[in-house]
């Protein structure tokens, strides 16, 4: 277990390094930059913006940029917005709980009912519930989200008045009722597509162990169709699940673009976001590197617990 | 948000009455101003302002963008304030310096400014001319990265008089430095006692100023709430919270206006497709009001086919402007000659109306000998009548209208065709540096609200010849550049007046640009709020939230 782990941790800072590089290098190719907002500004003159490139160190050569960013990262400093002038690592801190939050219940909703339906789609193949799953999850995928979020703002919100019109909580009641009655419509919007991915795999992964014969085995010897059921043949589906999860953990804490913009959620979506659209490249490259920390810590988590509940497999 | 009316009051309506019940009702006088709101009791409700960008910046000085300004007009005072009809009145200072009161030297290089001396921080100590020398000298540290410093870095020799006055010398006359003062806010000295970095004071974070409205928290990514400031020098405030709410996407900051989510829309406003429901709306009421920006066409005259006054002219005579206005915008915007907003004093009501008339274009490229050619598009010593358009792609208004002016100027022989560009390429190098033919922009012409255009018709201005500023059509005219030159020495509105009426009428003669039309902001507000006022001489429909407040 320990070599595994050191060279997984070996690994991942070199994937680190190149993910940074390719980053950082797109990043600055991008054309414009983040004195571009005030450029049209008529009283900012070509001195002022001179002045300020120079205080921000943008006029160094673009390695150095980066060796010195690096550096810094490497100890610890996360760098400056230069947007609001915060730490990053305190940007990121306030928007985080929100995404947390949204994803966390999203999750929740959808890993249950997804694996309800593929359950159900798989063992209840070719009926009438499957082929609306089928159906249902291939209309879900196809929708734009963004399209859908405005839906159901329109109908949830503007017509029937059930559920508020986005926003984490009403300004001057922050309850925790509020806080629910405000996550519900967002959280089941951004539940759609996932529901839609969570029940294919489930249902793939459980059709290819209900034919097994361990699974005919238990059936012959009298086992009821229940435990069959649930010992048998989800305790197996759910392995390959285990690293679906691994892989969606980066998503939990690294938001979602399109939902946050649209219930106006101030997580980290929005934040990346509007980061990238005003060229804050401590923030964006800060943002990057904790989704790219987080998708090897998703995938190093799903290979340990995939090995602890699967005697067969090994690290090595 | 203190009063509830009948847009469909619910579940989340219903919560927010319980957390106004304590509010009591204003009455409304005849005169639609509740007298005794004005001069009694606490400030009371709350308005709730959604802005489509965040406020980020907060301290006044550093370099930012519009959607900062709300936030500082009611955070802080300036020494003057530029009211709605373009005059300059003063703020923290007790009067507004001129040549004639002795507050300008007869030379225009000494100034002295009175302070009001009734005035505190928010923490409670007491405003002087130290903090205003500390503004002043803070802006032009090399090392703090401030907003415009264009009139700032002409100041020298700063004294303190008294705690109520001080003095300066400008290395020059520079009557335009007036009303950049009205946007230069002033901060507390105190606040940055012991701070090394001004970059990243934590007055930055939690700023203290002299405002009608106190800092109270900020929640990145979603709000910022101010609450009142009961020592208030000035009118009011009478509200006692007022919340900017950022709102990342245009079409749920409309939304959220409906559901009664947001009490008043701050930028971008309704956009122009959303004005005829936004009519029908109950309970809100709608204003319109001149933005300072003006949508040209702008024309690169070192280019052979614009050399030619009549050519100019022409282009501008074929373009049907009513039917673009009305056609693409909605009927939103006003057409305009002037570079100059309505809302300035300096506005020049009396230049030649456009008129649109293809007849016209024809008979002025014919007698200036510009002759029909391969194709039908007209052609003059070898140059053909035919040019690039460029502005920033993916503007759908904007790529409507290109083609409608395409083939408005098709109908009079002159062939235009369309390139844009990403807005980073497009406003980079290829516009500062004139590479241009024509381009559909929207220019912002006076730099705090100063009549004052040296930046953008002086012939020392021009980029791509080795000058200094945003004279990108590369217009050279010695009589303009004369009047400029004088413009920033006079400090008398009235003979500046006369100066800048006149620069109109050249520009308005030459066409640089061809100037289409004025956008029009659409204000949106809960009918309740009284005291709103947009002002163009600003960059925010908050500039005044201190006067705002709630009736039923």
């Amino acid at each position: 277990m320990l070599p595994f782990l050191l060279n997984r941790l070996w690994q991942s800072f070199i994937l680190l390094i190149i993910v940074s590089i390719i980053g950082f290098t797109i990043l600055n190719l991008i054309p414009g930059g983040p004195l571009s907002q005030y450029a049209l500004d008529p009283g900012m003159t070509a001195a002022d913006l001179e002045r300020l490139k120079e205080q921000m160190g943008l006029n160094r050569p673009l390695p150095i940029q980066y060796l010195d960013w690096a550096w810094r990262m490497l100890h610890g400093d996360w760098g400056t917005s230069y947007r609001d002038g915060a730490p990053v690592t305190e940007v990121i801190g306030r928007h985080i709980f929100a995404t947390f939050i949204l994803m966390g219940s999203s999750m929740a909703i959808s890993i249950a009912i997804g694996t309800w339906i593929g359950i159900r789609g798989a063992t209840h193949r070719y009926s009438l519930f499957d082929y609306t799953a089928t159906v249902g999850a291939m209309v879900a995928l196809s929708i734009p989200t963004f399209w859908f979020g405005l839906v159901s703002i329109y109908i949830f919100a503007l017509k029937l008045g059930w559920f508020p019109a986005g926003n984490m909580y009403t300004i001057g009641d922050e309850t925790v009722l509020g806080y629910l009655h405000h996550l519900i419509l967002p959280s089941l919007v951004l539940s759609l597509v996932h529901v839609a991915v969570w029940s294919r795999y489930m249902r793939t992964a459980t059709l290819d162990v209900i034919h097994q014969d361990f699974v005919k085995t238990a059936r012959a010897k009298g086992v009821r169709e229940k435990r069959v059921l649930m010992k048998h043949v989800v305790g197996n589906a759910l392995l390959p699940m285990i690293t679906l999860a691994g892989m969606q953990l980066p998503q939990l804490l690294s938001g979602a673009l399109v939902t946050e913009t649209v219930f106006t959620w101030p997580g980290m979506g929005r934040l990346f976001l509007d980061s990238l659209s005003y060229s804050d490249y401590p923030v964006v490259m800060g943002l990057l590197m904790l989704s790219a920390i987080l998708t090897l810590l998703g995938n190093l988590i799903a290979d340990i617990v995939v090995s602890m509940v699967d005697p067969r497999i090994r690290l090595a | 948000m203190t009063k509830k009316t009948s847009i469909t009051l619910t579940r989340r309506g219903a919560l927010g009455l319980v957390g106004a019940a304590g509010a009591t009702l204003m009455a409304p006088n005849l005169l639609g101003k509740p007298a005794f709101a004005q001069t009694e009791g606490a400030p009371e409700g709350r308005v709730i302002v959604g802005l489509v960008q965040e406020p980020t910046v907060f301290n006044p000085l550093m370099v930012k963008i519009e959607v900062d300004d709300g936030v500082h007009f009611s955070l802080f005072d300036a020494l003057f304030r530029f009211t709605p009809e373009g005059e300059v009145v003063p703020n923290l200072a007790t009067e507004v310096p001129t040549q004639a009161n002795g507050g300008i030297s007869e030379d225009g290089t000494e100034w002295r400014v009175k302070l009001r001396d009734d005035v505190k921080w928010h923490d409670g100590k007491p405003f002087t001319a130290e903090d205003v020398k500390f503004t002043l000298e803070l802006i032009v540290n090399p090392d703090f990265r401030a907003w415009r410093t264009a009139g700032h870095a002409f100041v020298r020799d700063i004294t303190v008089v008294s705690p109520t006055e001080l003095t300066w010398r400008m290395e020059e006359p520079f009557s335009p430095y007036l009303s950049f003062l009205t946007e230069t806010f002033i901060i507390p000295k105190h606040a940055f006692e012991g701070v090394e970095d001004p970059n990243s004071a934590p007055f930055n974070q939690s700023p203290i100023g002299t405002g009608a409205f106190k800092w109270d928290r900020r929640l990145a990514g979603d709000r910022v709430e101010l609450v009142a400031n009961a020592d208030y020098h000035g009118e009011g405030p009478y509200l006692e919270q007022l919340v900017f709410k950022y709102i990342p996407d245009i079409t749920v900051h409309f939304t959220q206006f409906r559901s009664g989510d947001i009490d008043l829309l701050g930028r971008m406003y309704i956009t122009p497709d959303n004005y005829e429901e936004a009519k029908t709306l109950p309970d809100r009421t709608l204003m319109l009001q001149p933005a300072p920006s003006i949508e040209t066409i702008a024309l690169n005259l070192e280019r052979p086919q614009f050399k030619e006054l009549a050519v100019r002219e022409a282009l501008y005579a074929a373009i049907d402007k009513q039917a673009i206005i009305d056609a693409i915008y909605y009927g939103v915007p006003s057409s305009v000659e002037n570079y100059v907003p309505r809302s300035s004093y300096y506005y020049y009501a009396d230049l030649p109306l456009h008129e649109y008339s293809p007849d016209k274009a024809n008979a002025l490229l014919d007698e200036a000998g510009w002759k029909r050619g391969a194709g039908g598009i007209r052609e003059k010593d070898g140059v053909r009548l035919s040019f690039k358009n460029s502005t920033t792609s993916g503007n759908h208004l904007r790529e409507q209208m290109q083609q409608f002016v395409q083939q408005m100027l098709q109908q009079v022989g002159v062939e235009m065709t369309i390139e844009n560009m990403p807005a980073a390429v497009m406003w980079g190098d290829f516009w500062m540096q004139s590479r241009f033919d024509t381009a559909v922009v929207g220019i912002t012409f006076l730099i705090g609200s100063d009549p004052d255009v040296t930046n953008r018709f002086h012939s020392k201005a021009i980029t791509a010849q080795g000058g200094s500023g945003s004279n990108n059509w590369q217009i050279k005219n010695a009589r303009i550049d004369e009047l400029l030159e004088k413009g920033t020495r006079i400090f008398d509105p009235a003979e500046r007046k006369a100066i800048y009426d006149e620069v109109q009428q050249i520009v308005r003669h030459e066409l640089p640009y061809l100037p289409l039309f004025a956008e029009n902001y659409i204000h949106g507000r809960k009918s309740e709020i009284e005291g709103f006022e947009p002002n163009g001489n600003t960059r925010t429909e908050s500039w005044n939230a201190a006067s705002w407040y709630w009736v039923s």
